[in-house]
């Protein structure tokens, strides 16, 4: 066991599936030699050379397509999205094509690939790179999205994602890097993919949370907690298949639900969330199922993220009205 | 002062490659490729099934017995003289025109008249031929191909990677992506640009002031090639070449073959005689692939006509039973499509699936 930061989890995840997996693959802009420009694939090149670890020209198309193309030949890409505002450059390469590879050839080729791209606010970052766009990404058949929130997690995760035959999109929040420390065993192990965990058990309401709102949702629990209110915290891990059992069950306890995201109202999977529980739980429902998300308009200029991204006291003042119904 | 752009002239510098002129006499010796009588012959066998299975393709498309069909007929000396230069272990990414080339890599008619139709099955590729199906976002193949290149060569294969596009393909950002990605690994890739002279309605002219798209190669430092697409033997010998400095290590190429299709862009309703006048038709026909390639076999004695009929009817009987194979094929039903989304199904589809084998069992 080790404290490790999210990042440092991460690239012993990269490392280790580096060394078990020949066919594995870590390309990217800057992750070779620079070890990424959070370090995320810091030491990698020198310890597996220059042909598993490599940097790649400058074109996030290109990248994913290669990955595409490279997958045909056996071989398992890591590939990495420096940003995931930088998304757009790729979505037919994503969506229109690594997506739809198994299903287009009938199961005769397919794209073991695991896209890794960090994303999410409160750092101050210029213009999309901070972008929630992992609803996007939520709506294409064939793809599953991994959002970690905490080390040991994403060690997990990530090597779930890497082993898995079919693509995965694995975002990483830029907030939780380097935020916090954890107990992370150095062996291998995995978490399992369209597993959700229930973070903080309760009795009055269920908060559903992905990312860093997962953060937000544990500290508004504990405030809730001082008014006798007993909050229940899921972490949903993975957006796409949503663990619906988990869910429900949960709902089923409590009666009440907030699903809390940082993308904006219009965005992330948050409405997808409610649906489900309304389809399933409607009559264990004494509250209509609130959400807590962002204003939907484009993502804010860095000085204003402190007033437009949810937090804490926003999934407070959500809880009570669902509690006050 | 003002600066004058060394590029200037570099137009000048890419000469159109030929080897077999139009009256079907080899105007270039040295260019020839050794080629066996046989070999000959069979290009010129698959030239000809191909010309009755794109006519045979419309007809049967009229009578709603295919479905989305793009025409070759005028492109075969640039399609199958470029894939006669590929080994089966060679992988092809074709776009939506290039089913021919899949076809003589070993995909059974049945199965790309299925492709034609919108079934699974037709892209199912038997696990002998190295192939993708036919690509309908152009550009995406491209930068695939680069991907498929640099797996070969990472993989220690002595094999390369051929995709095809047409000339407006090459407007895309994935085109020079892909080919500028081949080229900073130094990957063995091939990359056709099939230059048939219009994208749907829109002639190249109008896709970019360079004069040709060859000279695109430029940009990414990797060797550039304009060859007489009607011209079997000049399309083999340059690919050829390609192949051979690819699996030498020596990267990518970049090859435009100047064609002309005869046919509409698809069969979805695009009319040619919009945009195309009959003079331009009249004098691509001159230059007819078949047409001059068939004169070089005569004269060495190598084509007849009744060769030609021979197989002209074995195409005829093969495309009648694949059809009869296709109408054959099980129909799709929902719980197939989901079957072959993931290797293992994720919660949604696993309650889908239940759902729709209900359904189907009723």
């Amino acid at each position: 066991m080790a404290q490790m930061t999210m990042i440092q989890a991460i690239t012993d995840a990269l490392r280790t599936e580096l060394k078990n997996d020949e066919n594995v693959l870590v390309f990217g802009e800057d992750v070779g030699q620079n070890g990424g420009v959070f370090r995320a694939t810091e030491g990698l090149q020198e310890e597996f050379g220059e042909e598993r670890v490599f940097d790649t020209p400058l074109a996030e198309s290109g990248i994913i397509g290669l990955s595409v193309g490279m997958s045909t030949q056996g071989l398992r890409p890591v590939p990495e999205i420096q940003f995931f505002g930088f998304v757009f450059e790729a979505m037919d390469a994503i969506s229109g094509q690594a997506a739809r590879m198994r299903y287009r050839s009938g199961g005769r080729w397919h794209a073991p690939i695991t896209v890794r791209s960090p994303f999410g606010g409160g750092v101050h970052t210029p213009e999309l790179h901070a972008d929630s766009l992992e609803g996007l990404m939520a709506q294409q058949p064939g793809l599953k999205v991994v959002i970690p929130s905490n080390p040991y997690d994403a060690k997990g995760l990530l090597i779930s994602a890497i082993r898995e035959n079919d693509p995965v999109i694995y975002l990483e929040h830029m907030k939780l890097y380097r935020s916090f420390r954890e107990e992370v065993p150095d062996e291998e192990y995995t978490v399992d993919l369209g597993k959700a965990n229930v973070k903080r058990e309760g009795q009055d309401i269920t908060l559903i949370a992905y990312g860093a709102m997962v953060h937000s949702a544990l500290k508004a629990a504990e405030e809730l907690e001082k008014e006798n209110i007993d909050a229940e915290v899921i972490d949903l891990r993975t957006v796409s298949p949503i663990d619906i059992e988990t869910i429900v069950e949960s709902v089923k306890k409590t009666n009440r639900a907030v699903v809390v995201q940082e993308a904006q109202r219009q965005a992330g999977i948050a409405a997808s969330v409610v649906s489900e529980i309304q389809e399933r739980a409607i009559l264990h429902l004494e509250a209509p199922v609130l959400r807590v998300a962002a204003p939907d308009t484009v993502y804010p200029f860095s000085q204003a993220e402190e007033v437009w991204l949810p937090n804490y006291e926003d999934i407070i003042e959500k809880a009570k009205q669902s509690i006050n119904f | 002062m003002s600066f004058k752009s060394p590029l200037e002239g570099i137009d000048e510098k890419l000469e159109m490659i030929q080897i077999l002129n139009e009256d079907g006499e080899i105007v270039n010796e040295e260019a020839m490729p050794s080629l066996s009588d046989d070999d000959l012959v069979e290009l010129m066998r698959r030239m000809v099934f191909t010309r009755v299975l794109d006519q045979r393709s419309i007809a049967l498309n009229r009578q709603g017995r295919l479905g989305f069909y793009a025409p070759t007929a005028g492109q075969e000396a640039s399609q199958l003289g470029s894939h006669f230069a590929m080994e089966k272990d060679d992988f092809i990414l074709p776009a939506y025109r290039d089913v021919p080339q899949l076809i003589w890599h070993g995909l059974p008619l049945y199965q790309a008249f299925l492709f034609s139709r919108g079934h699974f099955h037709g892209n199912q590729m038997p696990e002998d031929v190295n192939a993708v199906s036919p690509q309908i976002i152009i550009g995406a193949q491209i930068t695939q191909a680069a991907g498929v290149a640099l797996g070969l060569k990472k993989q220690g294969k002595k094999n390369v990677a051929i995709t095809y596009t047409g000339d407006g393909g090459s407007s895309q950002g994935d085109f020079y992506e892909g080919v500028n990605f081949a080229g900073a690994y130094q990957a063995p890739a091939i990359f056709v640009v099939q230059n048939n002279q219009f994208a749907i309605s829109v002639p190249v002219e109008k896709q970019s002031a360079a004069k040709t798209i060859a000279q695109k190669a430029a940009a990414v430092g990797i060797p550039g090639f304009l060859v007489d697409g009607m011209d079997v033997l000049a399309v083999y010998q340059v690919v050829k070449e390609a192949r051979e400095r690819a699996i030498n290590g020596e990267g990518p190429t970049l090859i435009e073959t100047m064609t002309y299709r005869y046919g509409p862009h698809t069969m979805a309703g695009d009319d040619p005689t919009r945009y195309r006048t009959e003079d331009m038709d009249d004098k691509w026909e001159k230059r007819d692939p078949i047409v001059r390639f068939r004169k070089y076999l005569e004269n060495k004695g190598l084509w007849s006509e009744e060769k030609e009929n021979e197989v002209i009817e074995k195409a005829k009987e093969d495309i009648k039973a694949a059809i009869k194979k296709a109408d054959k094929q099980d129909k799709q039903q929902v719980t197939d499509l989901i079957s072959i989304m993931h290797e293992e199904l994720p919660y949604n589809l696993q309650e889908q699936l239940e759902e729709y084998k209900e359904k189907e069992s009723k």
